[in-house]
């Protein structure tokens, strides 16, 4: 290899992607190439930096300058001015929304700091499709010390001692699951990695996979050394097409390096890993769905037990974890319990990667340790509410969780804090609401993805659910009653009581959870029927305030239904009769005199 | 099953064969079986389940349910520039909702439908995972970032 003394590292994760930054790749190598210069400075792919809403992201280093919103364009800008004449382009460097301060460095961005980052410790940095660079970073080191050093009973204690708790939702401890895997004896096992990200507004794994996947790959290795079993099973969504092809590639590098397949390492240890992919079905998250799914079946789960640790794919013991889960092994096993333990709170220890989406304005990828406080991580490091509205809710667990608001905002995050405040840790989606936003139809969306994804296997998820939606979705039009509420939250307790699996179990958490912190908006929509964020269209209404009208007849004139009547240059008013709020006139007006009631 | 009857080639014939071979004829596989026939025809209709069911030996009513369960597989086909709109949590709270209304209003479809000249299908997707350009449109492999209504009827101009 040889060594370059400058290198441009371009995000290619999948919202800069989507920006074309594959164009900004092409045109920064071609520059580069124009000034003979190939051999100085290296152009990288490399995966997710966490800065998705400033993409596309281009980082120089030395120095950890970033470049946002870069377009192909700019490239000749970049190598020009950066390369050769070490001058920063100045325009493309992110100035705070705030402070409109300019921020060039990596280290002065927000989004990094408070940050610890373990388990996306390579994302970014990397190339996720060159293994030797993941070797460099410390890649396969785990495995094998693990292979030459540790029994797999050692590297089990390792796992257990450290309180890793798995990420994908749930929390079980990993070394305990392991350690069941491991002591159920079969001439067959399985590791299984979940790569089914179903959370909508959930992108932690799939960036994981994309930016460092071989971080996943050795720790399937490690857990087949550990549990005794020679084969692993990727299984991931269809709808992650750059996930899948850097697996692939990193697969087959990975037994071209001696790393997969027989005898690995010289040690006569054998694992090797497939592929399987999932076909949209939000249920398939669960163990024992995504193992059906995984045999060619529907993704409807069974009863447990039998744990998938005792009868699992092929009827053989499996050990299911999600990525997120195993890419925090291998820094466990190469730096130890006790520094894995000193990171996090009492029960929860190390880190969590959370996508923060929604009304904030630093959308992205974050890590931070357990017991962060949600205010920390939404005000500091997601940099606040977008367009300066006040905060409402976050909501965390995806379908399956709930809201957090104001009062929880300097809880420390951990599992069972989470649970405490009527939510949960889920996968990490992480997605902040604002005052526009009406809790009633945050419950009732949530509501429609899990009618839409109940497997129907069992009655109280496929009715009860279906239920829910309906009374949620009358109240939402303004033909709720006070009795309604009542009617919810008896019901979403049966569904909670009697459904088979965590879907089933967790699918009514929104509504009891926006039922419990924002009861006034609900009683607002049942009684005098108004909607406070002024969100559900049934329920509002559009009105001239006489004042601010100069009589121009723009409105009148947009009307699709003629319900704005008026004399020219004298004030206009709106037949709620006929109004049927599609917003038209406010959009026209200029000067701000339709309000919605 | 599906209302659409179609009449196989006898090379369509042949190449679900194929990508049945390339599996193993393994029942375990169907998933990953369904996922090339779709590749292949775009979608699955009935005739094509059939000659699944009897290379792999696998009821056609079983296959039927697997290929209902799965949001991914469909058994009508997609127009000639599918247009997907992400319904993430993070494209709701952004507005996806509004962006949806438009396209519906503008191709005078509802999610799940074609166009008659087979130009337009519309559907709504759960998160594609690129949260930081909500809300996102898919036009069959192009995206679509920070869409508002306004943007949709500009988009389906390009495809005129």
């Amino acid at each position: 290899m040889s060594q370059y003394r400058m290198q441009i590292m371009v995000c290619s994760g999948t919202g800069c992607s989507n920006l074309n930054s594959e164009a900004i790749f092409d045109n920064l190598q071609l520059e580069i190439e124009a000034f003979a210069l190939e051999n100085e400075i290296q152009v990288v792919r490399t995966g997710c930096f966490g800065l998705c809403g400033l993409g596309p992201v281009v980082r120089v280093m030395p120095g950890e300058v970033i470049y946002t919103r870069v377009t192909p364009d700019d490239a000749a800008e970049i190598v020009t001015e950066h390369v050769l004449k070490g001058r920063k382009v100045e325009r493309l460097l992110h100035k705070d929304p705030v402070s409109r301060k300019i921020l060039s460095t990596e280290p002065e961005l927000s989004p990094f700091k408070k940050q610890l980052r373990i388990v996306l410790r390579n994302c970014g940095i990397i190339d996720p499709e060159n293994i030797e660079e993941a070797i460099a970073a410390n890649g396969y080191e785990a495995l094998a010390k693990a292979l030459t050093e540790l029994t797999p009973d050692d590297a089990i204690k390792i796992i257990k001692d450290s309180g890793l708790r798995g990420r994908g939702g749930g929390g079980f401890p990993t070394g305990l699951k392991w350690e069941i895997a491991r002591n159920n004896q079969a001439e067959e096992k399985y590791v299984v990695c979940n790569a089914d990200e179903g959370d909508p507004g959930a992108f932690m794994d799939r960036s994981v996979l994309e930016g460092d996947p071989h971080a996943v790959l050795e720790a399937m290795a490690i857990c087949g050394y550990c549990i005794g079993a020679g084969k692993g099973l990727i299984y991931i969504r269809a709808e992650y097409p750059l996930a899948v092809a850097r697996l692939k590639t990193a697969i087959s590098q990975a037994r071209e390096y001696g790393l997969l397949g027989n005898n690995i390492m010289g040690t006569g240890f054998n694992f090797d890993i497939e592929i399987k992919y999932g076909a949209g079905a939000f249920v398939c998250g669960e163990e024992t769905a995504l193992i059906h799914s995984m045999e060619g079946l529907r993704g409807e789960p069974t009863v447990k037990p039998p744990f998938p640790a005792e009868s699992g794919f092929r009827g053989k013991p499996t050990n299911v974890n999600n990525v997120e889960t195993f890419a925090c092994i291998s820094p466990v096993i190469l730096k130890g319990a006790d520094w894995f333990r000193s990171i996090g709170t009492e029960k929860s220890k190390g880190t969590k990667v959370f996508a923060l989406a929604g009304k904030i304005n630093n959308v992205g990828l974050v890590e931070v340790p357990m017991g962060t406080t949600l205010r920390e991580v939404i005000f500091e490091i997601g940099g606040g509410i977008r367009d300066g509205k006040k905060f409402k809710a976050a909501q965390t667990g995806g379908p399956s969780g709930g809201c957090l608001t104001e009062k929880h905002l300097d809880t420390p995050i951990d599992f069972d804090n989470l649970v405490a405040a009527g939510s949960m840790m889920g996968s990490g989606g992480l997605i902040v609401m604002d005052e526009d936003d009406c809790m009633v139809s945050v419950a009732k969306f949530f509501l429609e993805f899990t009618v839409e994804e109940s497997c129907g296997k069992c009655s109280p998820c496929r009715i009860g659910n279906k239920r829910l939606h309906e009374l949620l979705e009358h109240i939402t039009k303004g033909k709720g009653t006070p009795a309604d509420l009542d009617r919810l939250r008896n019901m979403s307790k049966v569904i909670k009581d009697t459904s088979l699996c965590g879907l089933g179990q967790s699918s009514p958490n929104p509504v009891l959870s926006t039922l419990d912190n924002f009861i006034e908006e609900y009683v607002s929509h049942v009684t005098v029927k108004k909607c406070p964020a002024g969100q559900c269209r049934d329920l509002m209404e559009y009105f001239i305030i006489e004042a601010n009208c100069v009589g121009c007849t723009a409105c009148a004139r947009v009307c699709p239904v003629n319900a704005i009547t008026g004399v020219r240059k004298e004030p206009h008013v709106i037949n709620p009769e006929i109004c049927i709020k599609c917003g038209a006139c406010k959009e026209k007006c200029k000067f701000d005199a339709i309000i919605i009631h | 099953m599906s209302s659409i009857k179609i009449e196989l080639r006898q090379e369509d014939i042949e190449k679900i064969r194929e990508i049945c071979g390339s599996f193993g004829k393994d029942p375990q596989e169907l998933i990953n079986v369904l996922h090339k026939c779709q590749e292949h025809f775009g979608y699955l209709p009935a005739e094509v389940q059939e000659v699944v069911s009897n290379e792999l030996d696998v009821p056609v009513a079983k296959i039927y349910g697997v290929v209902t369960f799965y949001s991914f597989f469909t058994m009508t086909p997609k127009g000639r520039h599918p247009i997907s709109i992400c319904m993430g949590t993070a494209c709701y709270v952004r507005g996806a909702e509004k962006v949806l209304d438009e396209f519906k209003k503008e191709l005078g479809l509802q999610v799940g439908q074609t166009s008659k000249d087979g130009k337009f299908s519309l559907s709504s997707l759960r998160c594609v995972g690129a949260c930081g350009l909500a809300p996102v449109v898919l036009v069959g492999d192009k995206t679509y970032g920070r869409v508002a209504p306004d943007d949709v009827r500009n988009i389906l101009k390009e495809y005129e």
